[in-house]
C-alpha cells in the first residue's frame, strides 16, 4: 500500500493530520499497538520538522507485509550539520516553533529512538531527505 | 491517597478534578477512566517519549498541537494548567480522537505536587 501526503511549511493548524491519517490506516490493518506508536511518533516529528523548518514537503508511505517505509522529502534550507542535529537538546527552531510547543532539539532524536532504520541525507540549499523503516514482527 | 503500604494507587479523572478544583471540557463520558500516571511538560517531543498509557498529561500549552500531540502519544486523558483557553477546533479534533480534556486555575506545580502527594506515579 502506497500512501502520499503534501505538507506545508509554517502551517501548524494542519501539523499532522498525515500522521493521524497513517496511524488510521495501521489500525485498520490490526498491526501492533507499540509499532504503530513508535512510526506515527517518528512520521510526526518529521511531519512537524518540515512545517517547522521547511517551506513544504511531501512524505510518501510505503506499507508491505513485513515493513513500513516511510519517506520525508521537504525543499528547505537543509541540515548543515547532521550530526550535530541529531545530538538531544540542538535546535535552529524559530521562537514562533517553541511558542507551539516544539523546538526543543528532541525531534530527530526522537525519529531514531522510534525506527529500527534511520537516514538523513541533507545539504543546505537543497533540502533534506529522511528515510525511516520499521519492521512488521509476524 | 496512598493506600497504607504506601503504594502509588490507580485514580479516576473525577477524583483528580475533585482535588485540583478542575472541569471537564470535553469527553465526560470518560471521567470514571483510572489513570495511575502523569506526566508534566509543555515540550510536546518530551510528550512523544512516552511510552505508556493510562497517562495524564498535564500542560499549559493550549493548542491544536497539544491534542495532536496526544492522539499520536495514545494519550487520553490531558489536564490544561492556569485556565488556560480551551478552543472549540482543540475540542473537536479531542472528541475526533475520544480523549477527555479538563482545565483547572492552578498552576502545574501545584498540580503535580497535589496528585504526586495522592498517590500518582511520575512516568521518569
Amino acid at each position: 500500500m502506497d500512501l502520499d501526503y503534501n505538507i506545508e511549511g509554517g502551517d501548524f493548524t494542519h501539523a499532522g493530520e498525515a500522521s493521524s491519517h497513517l496511524k488510521k490506516i495501521l489500525k485498520s490493518l490490526n498491526l501492533d499497538s507499540a509499532l504503530i506508536r513508535r512510526t506515527v511518533v517518528a512520521m510526526y516529528e518529521a511531519e512537524v520538522n518540515v512545517v517547522a523548518h521547511a517551506w513544504s514537503g511531501t512524505i510518501h508511505v510505503n506499507i508491505q507485509p513485513d515493513h513500513i517505509q516511510i519517506a520525508v522529502r521537504d525543499s528547505g534550507p537543509g541540515i548543515t550539520d547532521v550530526e550535530l542535529a541529531m545530538q538531544k537538546g540542538y535546535s535552529t527552531a524559530s521562537a514562533a516553533v517553541r511558542e507551539m510547543g516544539f523546538g526543543a532539539g528532541m525531534g530527530l532524536p526522537n525519529i531514531k529512538e522510534n525506527s529500527d532504520f534511520m537516514d538523513i541525507t541533507s545539504e543546505p540549499g537543497n533540502g533534506t531527505i529522511l528515510k525511516i523503516v520499521n519492521r512488521i514482527k509476524p | 491517597m496512598k493506600n497504607s503500604d504506601n503504594q502509588f494507587i490507580k485514580m479516576t479523572i473525577e477524583e483528580i478534578l475533585e482535588r485540583t478544583g478542575g472541569e471537564i471540557q470535553c469527553g465526560a463520558h470518560r471521567k470514571f477512566d483510572k489513570v495511575d500516571r502523569a506526566f508534566c511538560s509543555d515540550l510536546m517531543s518530551d510528550v512523544l517519549t512516552l511510552g505508556c498509557q493510562e497517562v495524564l498529561l498535564i500542560t499549559g500549552l493550549a493548542n491544536v498541537q497539544a491534542i495532536r500531540t496526544a492522539e499520536m502519544a495514545d494519550i487520553s486523558h490531558i489536564l490544561f494548567v492556569r485556565d488556560k483557553n480551551i478552543t472549540e477546533e482543540m475540542i473537536q479534533l479531542a472528541a475526533e480522537n475520544d480523549m477527555i480534556l479538563v482545565k483547572c486555575k492552578s498552576s502545574m506545580f501545584k498540580v503535580a505536587g497535589e496528585l504526586f502527594a495522592a498517590g500518582i506515579k511520575p512516568v521518569y
